[in-house]
């Protein structure tokens, strides 16, 4: 079903000698993952136990101050707290119990650990334990941590995601587990594809509900969707189900690969899989035709944020007619990120970890038409001339499957067709206005 | 432990940071894991700094924990010296770093750097970033300042911007150009446009001028007390209050040239018969205590409103701010839980908030126009136009503001006259702000319904009940109708003044004549 794709490079990068440096982290801690996960899991409240910083964090990580209604909140670890921790047990239990009775709608608490409680090591899956049976069977206690000194940015949804499969049901079904936080769209465009491929009952991880979740055993199968789900990964092994391995479904090759890795598995039919699948492909490749012309033969460089680049670098590379200078990740796991890397050629650096200043070093020496980096990089490179993407709108954004293919393309060609609109004569950031350091 | 939703001031190495930000050739060493390098972004993306904050992160994780987080500080400190060659270099710890307790400050000081390294103690768990920005720009001060002979010519110094301060950059212009017309030169302003050098010189001004207490109290009564610096205590924001600064600052220098104030518009804006209508207006005022403190003054003074509740989130400036609401005959609301200041809007049903960005977002929610007037910031508190809160054009830039979420006199009239207008009706809103105003009806509710997180003060809980109450006295059909032609900007407080008054008067129902009985009852 592949041959129409450039063929795969007879040498992947999946063996390339990977860069490790340590050094100071641009990254975002995995409380950040709050953000989506509490508007996806729409019964559960994200109660983080931390500090002002955690709260701050929250607040200002998504670029703006989001004022929806919020599912999430910091109980604020104060000087009492620190001095005793079975005082600090009791106050969570009475914060715990006053949100409750203020939140008769919410049926799933995650008590979610931070660098403070981590250090001072407050046992949250004690407090989770204790306030399950308080609780039970209305409300569901889990916890996880997203500290800053274990996780980074997405990996909070891996470590959410990962404390809810251990209290799944088991069971025996054959079944699909589609694993990974999606937009609504994403996923019902998803669904639709694997019912046409006729594969089903599919489950999804996390279910909106506590009410939608599904059981799990030696006979469940699952795909990643989220490149950064290490750790769920994990846990679903161990529960008996097995990992169906494929590149991640970005852009018209991604999805049709993750696709067939399935479809493989429920023995669907060549003629099946094109009858589904030939529009949508037709679709996506006109899209991304259409999208990626700023990006030929442009460059991209990736310092590490969402764990989404190595994907990201198989799209740009194979369809978009980039080439990759770097390919900077928080962490590499084979396993997962093995299948996109054997589908980029070698050449471009692969890093693992981070010293940002070095790195900064290489980008500027190496001067990328496009660099993809976090929020406190990109006005700082745009500022030196160079053309930035911000690596968390990737995150935010219905990017996934074929429809959103040229979205995609398009999210990364915005840049460079910014620039080329943009006709102020030889400026870069205005001089003498405070803010320009000298 | 305390439940907080969100927050008005972020920690106190945020306040730092502001500091080192504003700052040239000073660089911060933060002792701090992975992911509190959030923190650049406030200043790239909020404040559109075309630079990295100058702050070295030394981004500890788990596995350092048991091992040797201490030589990771002195490597990353060593790291940030050889890197950026900074003249001074202020090293402290963020919350977590606090816990492991490796004391960034004797460890630098073993380094023997060549450079002057200034230890910062910023206790999380029970400060916020005001105060980090006051005793850090305080611990600079202290180490880098040194008496020095007075300057031949009047000089002064500014204190107290910092980088993502609310409107710092214009201010700071404004009062310059200002001191420069009464004949005084600015010596140094610090810390945001400062190096450490300049730091060093600031024994030579004759005087101070303060203009933010919440970053720069501290080093300014230190100045006064150690270089014999007085220092202003007036805040010029406003035309009055710039008046008093003026004359304040002409009594610490014994300056007498002439100030032009023809560019004062706002005080002609304010008394030309277009600004009838603002006559008046029910106002609510929060913020950080010295927006709050002008703020009050120039709605009150020179806009023409009545102040109907006033608050701040900052427990420093609670004193001064219960001394002016109690002048005002109010009692102040000194709190940093937004819930408790969206209980206290509502209840209150104010026809604008003079308030931050939470207080925008409350104003959305329950169709209250509501003018920014103080951090926390938001991109758009960084205009790309001058755009000052202080001196004369701070005083005109305020009375455009302030005005801007209102729906102007004339149109007010009309929409009195012409209730049911099918083009012209209030749910279109102010004809200024284009097709995308909030229809105040359908935001309410619902979103109330949902809100309301944890109650936990004893007010809270009789703010409950309020509403309990207005749910058990009826509005009849005619007199809802009657209801929804009052105008939206003060259908709120038709609204709840009605319910007051059936219920004093043991009322069960709301008829027509209940709404106008009511009316006159509160006529003032």
């Amino acid at each position: 079903m592949t041959e129409q794709f450039t063929p795969p490079p007879s040498l992947g990068c999946r063996t390339s000698p990977v860069l490790k440096q340590r050094g100071q982290r641009e990254v975002f801690c995995g409380l950040t993952g709050i953000i989506w996960l509490h508007r996806k899991i729409q019964d559960a409240f994200f109660l983080v136990v931390g500090s002002r910083t955690c709260a701050h964090l929250l607040q200002s990580a998504a670029g703006v101050m989001i004022f929806a209604e919020p599912r999430f909140g910091t109980a604020i670890l104060e000087e009492s707290d620190l001095a005793g921790l079975n005082d600090a047990h009791t106050e969570l239990d009475r914060e715990v119990a006053t949100l409750l009775a203020r939140r008769p709608d919410i049926r799933q608490l995650f008590l979610v650990g931070s660098c403070p409680s981590e250090v001072i090591k407050l046992d949250l899956s004690r407090a989770a334990e204790r306030l399950t049976q308080q609780f039970a069977p209305k409300v569901r206690v889990l916890e996880y941590s997203g500290s800053g000194i274990e996780t980074t940015f997405t990996q909070g949804e891996d470590a959410c995601l990962a404390a809810m499969v251990p209290v799944l049901p088991a069971s025996d079904a054959r079944e699909l587990l589609v694993v990974g936080a999606l937009p609504d769209v994403v996923e019902d465009q998803m669904l639709s594809l694997l019912d046409g491929l006729g594969v089903g009952p599919v489950r999804v991880l996390p279910a909106r509900s506590i009410d939608a979740e599904m059981g799990i055993g030696e006979n469940t199968v699952f795909a990643l969707t989220q490149p950064f789900l290490a750790d769920t990964h994990a846990a679903l092994e161990r529960r008996g189900a097995r990992h169906l391995a494929a590149p991640f479904p970005f852009g018209d090759e991604g999805t049709t690969a993750w696709l067939t890795a399935i479809a493989t598995e429920f023995g669907v039919s060549d003629e099946t899989f094109k009858a589904v699948t030939d529009a949508p492909r037709r679709r996506a490749r006109a899209a991304i035709a259409q999208a990626s012309a700023p990006l030929q033969d442009k460059s991209v460089f990736f310092f590490p944020d969402s764990q989404l680049e190595v994907p990201l670098a198989r799209f740009l590379t194979r369809e978009c007619g980039m080439s990759a200078i770097e390919i900077g990740m928080p962490y590499i796991h084979d396993g997962i990120h093995g299948p996109d890397m054997d589908l980029i050629a070698e050449g471009p650096q692969i890093s693992e970890g981070q010293d940002v200043d070095l790195q900064l070093d290489r980008c500027r020496e190496a001067r990328p038409d496009l660099t993809v980096c976090g929020l406190g990089l990109a006005n700082p490179l745009e500022a030196e001339g160079l053309s930035t993407k911000w690596a968390i709108e990737l995150v935010f954004t219905p990017v996934h499957f074929y429809e959103q293919a040229g979205d995609l393309a398009a999210l990364f060609a915005r840049p460079l067709r910014r620039k080329g609109i943009l006709n102020h004569a030889g400026t870069t950031a205005p001089a003498g206005n405070g803010i320009a350091a000298e | 432990m305390k439940l907080t939703v969100w927050t008005y001031e972020g920690p106190p190495h945020v306040g730092a940071m502001r500091v080192a930000t504003g700052m040239k050739g000073l660089h911060y060493v933060l002792h701090a894991p992975q992911g509190d390098t959030y923190a650049d972004l406030l200043f790239t993306m909020i404040e559109r700094r075309d630079h990295r904050p100058p702050v070295t992160y030394t981004t500890f994780q788990a596995r350092d924990l048991g091992s040797d987080t201490a030589g990771l500080f002195k490597r990353a400190c060593q790291d940030a010296y050889d890197r950026f060659q900074p003249e001074a270099i202020i090293v402290g710890a963020s919350c977590t770093a606090e816990l492991i307790q490796d004391d960034p400050a004797g460890l630098a000081e073993t380094m023997g750097l060549p450079i002057p390294v200034i230890p910062l103690e910023l206790p999380s768990y029970q400060r916020k970033e005001n105060f980090g920005a006051d005793e850090t720009f305080l611990q600079i001060v202290r180490h880098l300042a040194k008496p020095m002979p007075k300057t031949e010519r009047m000089s002064c110094n500014i204190i107290g911007p910092t980088a993502l301060g609310f409107r710092h950059r214009d201010d700071v212009q404004e009062i310059t150009n200002l001191l420069y017309e009464l004949g005084i030169e600015v010596n140094v302003t610090a810390p945001m446009g400062s190096t450490p050098a300049d730091i060093a010189k600031m024994g030579q001004a004759h005087f101070n001028v303060l203009l933010y207490p919440e970053t720069g109290e501290q080093a300014a009564r230190h100045c006064e007390k150690t270089f014999g610096q007085p220092y202003t205590k007036v805040v010029p924001i406003g035309a009055g209050a710039t008046h008093d600064f003026i004359a304040e600052v002409r009594t610490l220098s014994g300056a007498a040239a002439p100030i032009d104030t023809d560019r004062l518009r706002q005080s002609w804006w304010s008394r030309s018969v277009d600004s009838t209508y603002l006559t008046g207006k029910r106002v609510f005022i929060f913020g950080d205590g010295t927006h709050v403190l002008t703020a009050a003054r120039v709605a009150r003074d020179e806009m023409g409103f009545e102040v109907a509740g006033l608050g701040c989130y900052n427990r420093e400036q609670a004193r001064p701010v219960r001394a002016l609401a109690k002048e005002y005959g109010l009692e102040a609301l000194i709190t940093d839980d937004y819930l408790e200041v969206e209980r206290t809007i509502e209840a209150l049903q104010p026809e604008m908030i003079l308030g931050t960005q939470m207080e925008r977002h409350i104003g959305k929610r329950l169709g209250i126009p509501c003018a920014v007037i103080s951090a926390p910031v938001h991109v758009q508190d960084f205009p790309a136009r001058y755009s000052p809160q202080m001196g004369f054009e701070g005083a005109n830039v305020i009375f455009d503001t302030w005005i801007h979420p209102l729906v102007m006199g004339l149109e007010e009239h009309l929409l009195h006259m012409f209730r049911e207008d099918f083009e012209f009706n209030d749910a279109a809103g102010p004809s200024h702000h284009g097709g995308h105003a909030p229809s105040p009806s359908a935001h309410r509710e619902p979103a109330f319904a949902d809100e309301g997180l944890a109650p936990q003060t004893p007010q809270n809980i009789s703010g409950q009940k309020e509403n309990e109450v207005s749910g058990e006295v009826i509005w009849l059909d005619t007199a809802e109708r009657e209801l929804k032609k009052i105008p939206f900007f003060v259908r709120g407080k038709a609204r709840r003044n009605t319910e007051s008054y059936a219920v004093e008067k043991g009322l069960h129902e709301i008829s027509i004549d209940t709404l106008y009985e009511a009316k006159a009852h509160y006529a003032r």
